[in-house]
C-alpha cells in the first residue's frame, strides 16, 4: 500500500478524530477490501416517491420483530408441562395451564416492559404482513415485476407467505383458549386431506390433539427454521434491488437507462435510517397505547370453551373465510373413504389464488413477448387490463377476509348470520366481475382525461367574453414537464396471429392471440408530437 | 417469437440502451413503436429551498435537527428511571399498565426523535438536487459470459463430468437419495401406534357419568330443567393421562327438551332419558367446540365457521359447512339417578378425516 508511506506527512495538520478515522478504515480495508464495496454502492442512487416506502416499512417492522423477539425469548418458556399458576394476575392464580401459557403470563404481569416487548413484537408482525401486502400491490399495479425483477417477485411472493406463517406459529404459542382453537381448525384441516390427513396431523402433534409437542415445534419452526429461511431471502430480495436497481416513476429526465434520486451516501442512508426509527418509534407508541392479544381473557387452552366471535389475527382471515363459505353438505364417502369436499375445496383455492399472484409476471410476459428490460414504473391507469385483473384479486381476497368476521358483521350490522353468508358467497364470485369492469372502465376514463389535457390543457377556470358576445373558458396548457408525466407510458395492441414457417397456426399463439386481445383490445394510445402540434394549431 | 408482431424495439421508450450488449436486441413483443413519440423534456429546473437560499433558516434548521437528537436522549434517559420509579407492584394491574405505558412512551420518544431529526436533516440541510446514474443492462457483457461458459467447459473437461456419464448418473442417484434418511428419521415425530383407533374411541363407556365440566360433579336427571343446557366431561377424566386429548373427543352437551319436540329416528329410541340428550360438543367440520345453544329455536352454533346444528333434528347440519349431524351420546340414569352414559359413540367425534368409515 502506497499510502502508508505518505499519511506521516499529511497526518500532521489532522485532527485526532480524522487520524483514527483514518487509521481505522485502512485497517479494515487492508483486510476485507471493503473500499471496493463502499466504491461501488456508497453513491448508488435511489429514486423518491412516497409508494417505494413500503417495502422499507417492511424491512424496519421484521427488524423491529427480531429485536422485540429476542428479548422474549429469553423469558418465554416453550414446553407445554403442566404447572399451576402462581403469578401475579390474581384471576387465574391456581390454575392449570402449560408452561408456555403461564410463562407469557408472567412475561406481561411480572416482568417490567414484558407486556410492552409483548405488544411491540405482535404490533409489529401485523405490521410486518399488512405493508408486505400493501408493498406487493404497488409493485403490481405499476408493473415492478416486469423483467428484469421477476425472480425479484418471487421471492417477495415467498417472503409473505413466510410472513403469514410466522405470524400464525407465533400467535399459537402461549398455549392461549383463542390459539388453541386456531390449532384446532388446522388439526381440522389437516385430517380433512385425503389418505394422509390423519397421520400428518397424527405426526405434527406428536399423537393425538393436542398433545404435549405442538408448542415446542411450533415455537422451533417460529424463532429458527423460518427466520433463518426469511433472512435469507429478505438477502437476496436486497441483493436483487441493489442489482436490478430501483424502477421509478416516469418524470422529466427519467428514462429507462438512468436513475434519478438521492445517493444512498448521505441522504438516503438519513432518511432510511431515520425511517427505521420512526417505524420502531410508532410501533412502540401503539404498543404501549393499544392492548394486543390479552391472552389472559381467553385462560389456558382447553378444548370444550370457546368464545363467541373468534376469529385469527387478520392476515389468516383470508383462509378461515374461505372455509365459512362453503355450501352446506360438501362431504361424500366413497368405497368407505371420506372427501371433505368443504376442506379439500378451500384448501385448493388458497393454493390456486396464491400461485396466480405468484406467477402473474410470467403470464403477462408470455402475453406481450415483450423481452426487453423495464425500470420505468407504469402509472395503474395506462395498463388497464391488468389494473383491473388486480382490482378483481384484491376483491376475492377482500370477500374471503371479510368472510372470517361474517359473525361480527352480523352482529354489528345486525343483520342475520345466514345473509351474511349468502351475501359473501355471492359477492366471492360476483365481486370480482364487478371490481374487473368498473376498474378498467375508470382506468380507460382516465387516459382519456389525460390524452384530454395534454392536448388541449386544462380548465384555467376563466371565462372570456369574445367579441361576437360567446363565452367560452380558457384552456391553459400544460408545461412541458407536466404533459411528459402523462405522455410517456408503453402502449401495446393485440397480437395478430400468424402462421409460422410451415405454414401452421400452434395453439400456443392461438391462446396466446386470445389472451392478447383480451388485454390490449381496449386501448389509448399516447398522445404523439403531431397531435400536440395540431391540437396547438386549432388554438 | 419473431413474426409474431410488426415492431421493432424502440430506443425511445426502453430497452435498447440497457441492453445494448449482444447481437440480438431483446425483442419488444407487441409493444407498439411510435415513430413521433414526444421527447423526453429532459430536467427540470432545480427549485433551491428557503434553507439553500437563507443563511438564518438554514441555522434554524440546524438547531432543530440537534434538538430533536437532543430530546430523543432525554426520552432513552427517561425509559431508565420509569423502569425504576414504577415498578410492577404484584397483583396491581394498574402499575403493570402505567409500567407498559410510561415506558412505552419513553422509549417511543428516544426513537421517533432520531428519526424525525434524521429524515428532517436529509430534507431540509443535504444537498438536494437529484442525482443521475445510467442503468447497464443486468445481463453480463458478451465478453464475461465467453468466460463463464469457458470456466463450465474447463471444468467439464478437466473433471469428465459429461464424458464419464456412468460416475454423473451414480454421483445424480446418490445425491437423490441421501435426503431419504432424513425423511424416515421424522417419523418418530408421532408415537409408533395406529391413530385411526384413537381418533374411534373417548371416554366414554356403558356406565360412566356424564359430569359437569370442569367442575367434574355428577349430574342428576332431575338438574337438568327443561331448556338448560350443561357441559359435560366423561367422570374421571381428570385422572386420565391425556386429560386434553381425551377431552378433545368426549366433550359433550347435555339439553332437556320436551320429548315431543324431539324427532327420534329408529334405533334411537332409547338414547335419551325423558327428553335429556346428550350430543358431542366437538364441530363435525374442523372440531372448534359447539359451544353456543340457542334455547328458543333449539340451534347449536359453532362460533368459528357458523355451522348450526338442530337438536330437534337429532343435531342435523341445518347450515354452514359442516356435512354431519353432531354424534349423539346413548344415555339413561344410574340407580342414583345420575345421568350416565349407555355406550361409547356410534361413530367417531369431532372432524371428518379419511379413514372414518373405513
Amino acid at each position: 500500500m502506497t499510502t502508508t508511506e505518505e499519511r506521516p506527512a499529511v497526518a500532521v495538520q489532522k485532527s485526532r478524530g480524522t487520524r483514527f478515522t483514518g487509521w481505522a478504515a485502512n485497517y479494515i480495508d487492508e483486510r476485507t477490501s471493503i473500499s471496493g464495496i463502499v466504491k461501488e454502492v456508497g453513491r448508488k442512487i435511489f429514486p423518491d416517491h412516497w409508494s417505494f416506502m413500503l417495502g422499507e416499512v417492511a424491512l424496519y417492522s421484521f427488524i423491529v420483530i427480531l429485536l422485540s423477539g429476542t428479548f422474549l425469548t429469553f423469558f418465554f418458556q416453550a414446553t407445554m408441562v403442566e404447572v399451576e399458576y402462581e403469578g401475579s394476575y390474581v384471576p387465574l392464580k391456581g390454575i392449570e395451564m402449560s408452561a408456555a401459557m403461564a410463562s407469557t403470563l408472567d412475561l406481561s404481569f411480572d416482568i417490567r416492559g414484558g407486556l410492552l416487548m409483548r405488544q411491540v413484537h405482535h404490533w409489529a408482525a401485523l405490521l410486518f404482513v399488512a405493508s408486505i401486502g400493501l408493498h406487493m400491490l404497488r409493485i403490481y399495479f405499476t408493473g415492478a415485476y416486469r423483467k428484469p425483477r421477476e425472480i425479484n417477485w418471487l421471492i417477495g411472493f415467498v417472503l409473505f407467505v413466510l410472513a403469514m406463517a410466522e405470524g400464525f406459529t407465533g400467535y399459537s404459542l402461549p398455549d392461549d383458549l383463542l390459539s388453541g382453537n386456531g390449532l384446532r381448525i388446522i388439526d381440522g384441516m389437516v385430517k380433512g386431506i385425503p389418505v394422509i390427513g390423519t397421520w400428518i396431523s397424527y405426526l405434527l402433534f406428536g399423537g393425538e390433539f393436542p398433545g404435549v409437542d405442538i408448542v415446542g415445534r411450533l415455537y422451533v419452526l417460529h424463532i429458527l427454521i423460518l427466520p433463518a429461511i426469511l433472512v435469507a431471502a429478505i438477502g437476496v430480495h436486497m441483493l436483487l434491488l441493489i442489482i436490478n436497481k430501483h424502477t421509478q416513476f416516469a418524470g422529466p429526465g427519467r428514462t429507462n437507462d438512468n436513475v434519478v434520486g438521492v445517493p444512498i451516501m448521505p441522504v438516503f442512508a438519513a432518511k432510511a435510517g431515520g425511517f427505521f426509527f420512526i417505524i420502531f418509534g410508532v410501533i412502540m407508541l401503539i404498543a404501549s397505547l393499544f392492548q394486543i392479544n390479552p391472552v389472559w381473557t381467553y385462560g389456558p387452552y382447553d378444548p370444550s370453551p370457546v368464545s363467541a366471535g373468534t376469529q385469527p389475527d387478520w392476515y389468516i382471515g383470508f383462509a378461515d373465510g374461505a372455509l365459512r363459505l362453503v355450501p352446506p353438505g360438501w362431504e361424500t364417502e366413497f368405497l368407505g373413504a371420506t372427501f371433505s369436499w368443504n376442506i379439500i375445496v378451500p384448501l385448493l383455492i388458497l393454493p390456486v389464488f396464491l400461485g396466480l399472484v405468484a406467477f402473474y409476471p410470467f403470464i403477462e410476459a408470455w402475453i406481450t413477448g415483450d423481452k426487453r428490460e423495464h425500470h420505468i414504473a407504469d402509472r395503474p391507469r395506462n395498463a388497464p387490463t391488468r389494473t383491473a385483473i388486480g382490482a378483481a384479486g384484491v376483491t376475492f381476497y377482500a370477500m374471503l377476509w371479510a368472510a372470517a368476521s361474517s359473525d361480527l358483521i352480523a352482529t354489528h350490522f345486525r343483520l342475520s348470520i345466514e345473509g351474511v353468508i349468502h351475501g359473501c358467497q355471492v359477492l366471492l364470485i360476483v365481486g370480482p366481475i364487478i371490481a374487473y369492469f368498473m376498474t378498467k372502465r375508470i382506468c380507460i376514463g382516465l387516459q382519456k382525461k389525460d390524452r384530454e389535457i395534454a392536448l388541449h390543457g386544462f380548465e384555467s377556470g376563466r371565462i372570456v367574453r369574445l367579441p361576437g358576445g360567446e363565452y367560452i373558458e380558457v384552456h391553459e396548457q400544460l408545461d412541458e414537464y407536466q404533459r411528459w408525466k402523462l405522455v410517456s407510458y408503453e402502449d401495446y395492441v393485440p397480437l395478430m396471429i400468424r402462421p409460422d414457417a410451415n405454414g401452421r397456426i400452434s395453439i400456443n399463439q392461438r391462446m396466446r392471440a386470445a389472451a392478447s386481445g383480451w388485454f390490449f383490445e381496449d386501448r389509448i394510445a399516447p398522445v404523439t408530437s403531431k397531435e400536440i402540434e395540431s391540437s396547438h394549431h386549432e388554438h | 417469437m419473431a413474426n409474431d408482431h410488426d415492431g421493432t424495439p424502440d430506443s425511445s421508450i426502453v430497452g435498447t440502451t440497457v441492453e445494448k450488449h449482444g447481437n440480438n436486441p431483446p425483442h419488444a413483443g407487441t409493444a407498439v413503436v411510435v415513430s413521433d413519440r414526444i421527447q423526453n423534456p429532459g430536467f427540470e429546473p432545480y427549485r433551491p429551498r428557503v434553507s439553500d437560499l437563507d443563511p438564518a433558516v438554514e441555522k434554524a434548521q440546524e438547531r432543530r435537527v440537534s434538538a430533536l437528537f437532543f430530546v430523543s436522549i432525554i426520552g432513552s434517559i427517561a425509559a431508565v428511571v420509569v423502569y425504576i420509579l414504577f415498578p410492577i407492584i404484584p397483583g396491581d394491574m394498574e402499575s403493570v399498565r402505567l409500567n407498559n405505558l410510561l415506558l412505552g412512551i419513553s422509549i417511543a420518544l428516544g426513537l421517533l426523535a432520531i428519526g424525525i431529526g434524521a429524515v428532517h436533516w436529509s430534507k431540509a440541510l443535504m444537498d438536494g438536487h437529484d442525482m443521475v446514474e445510467q442503468r447497464h443492462g443486468t445481463r453480463g457483457t458478451d465478453a464475461t459470459r465467453a468466460k463463464a461458459v469457458e470456466v463450465f467447459t474447463l471444468g467439464n473437461k478437466e473433471s469428465g463430468f459429461g464424458r464419464r456419464t456412468l460416475i454423473r448418473n451414480t454421483l445424480i442417484g446418490a445425491l437423490v437419495v441421501s435426503p431419504v434418511p432424513a425423511i424416515a428419521l421424522f417419523r418418530d415425530l408421532a408415537p409408533a401406534e395406529d391413530p385411526v383407533p384413537l381418533l374411534k374411541h373417548t371416554l366414554w363407556a356403558e356406565g360412566v357419568r356424564l359430569t359437569r365440566d370442569p367442575s367434574g360433579t355428577p349430574i342428576k336427571a332431575s338438574d337438568v330443567t327443561l331448556g338448560s343446557a350443561f357441559h359435560v366431561i366423561p367422570e374421571g377424566l381428570d385422572e386420565s393421562e391425556h386429560k386434553l386429548e381425551e377431552k378433545a373427543k368426549a366433550a359433550v352437551l347435555v339439553m332437556r327438551l320436551k320429548p315431543e319436540d324431539l324427532n327420534v329416528s329408529a334405533g334411537r329410541e332409547d338414547w335419551n332419558y325423558e327428553g335429556i340428550i346428550a350430543y358431542s360438543k366437538i364441530c363435525t367440520h374442523v372440531g372448534c367446540p359447539v359451544a353456543l345453544y340457542e334455547k328458543q329455536t333449539h340451534h347449536l352454533l359453532c362460533p368459528c365457521h357458523q355451522s348450526q346444528f338442530d337438536i330437534t333434528q337429532e343435531a342435523a347440519v341445518i347450515f354452514g359447512p359442516a356435512k354431519r349431524p353432531l354424534p349423539q351420546l346413548p344415555i339413561t340414569v344410574d340407580a342414583e339417578g345420575y345421568l350416565v352414559a349407555k355406550s361409547d359413540f356410534t361413530e367417531p367425534v369431532g372432524p371428518s378425516f379419511w379413514e372414518r368409515k373405513l
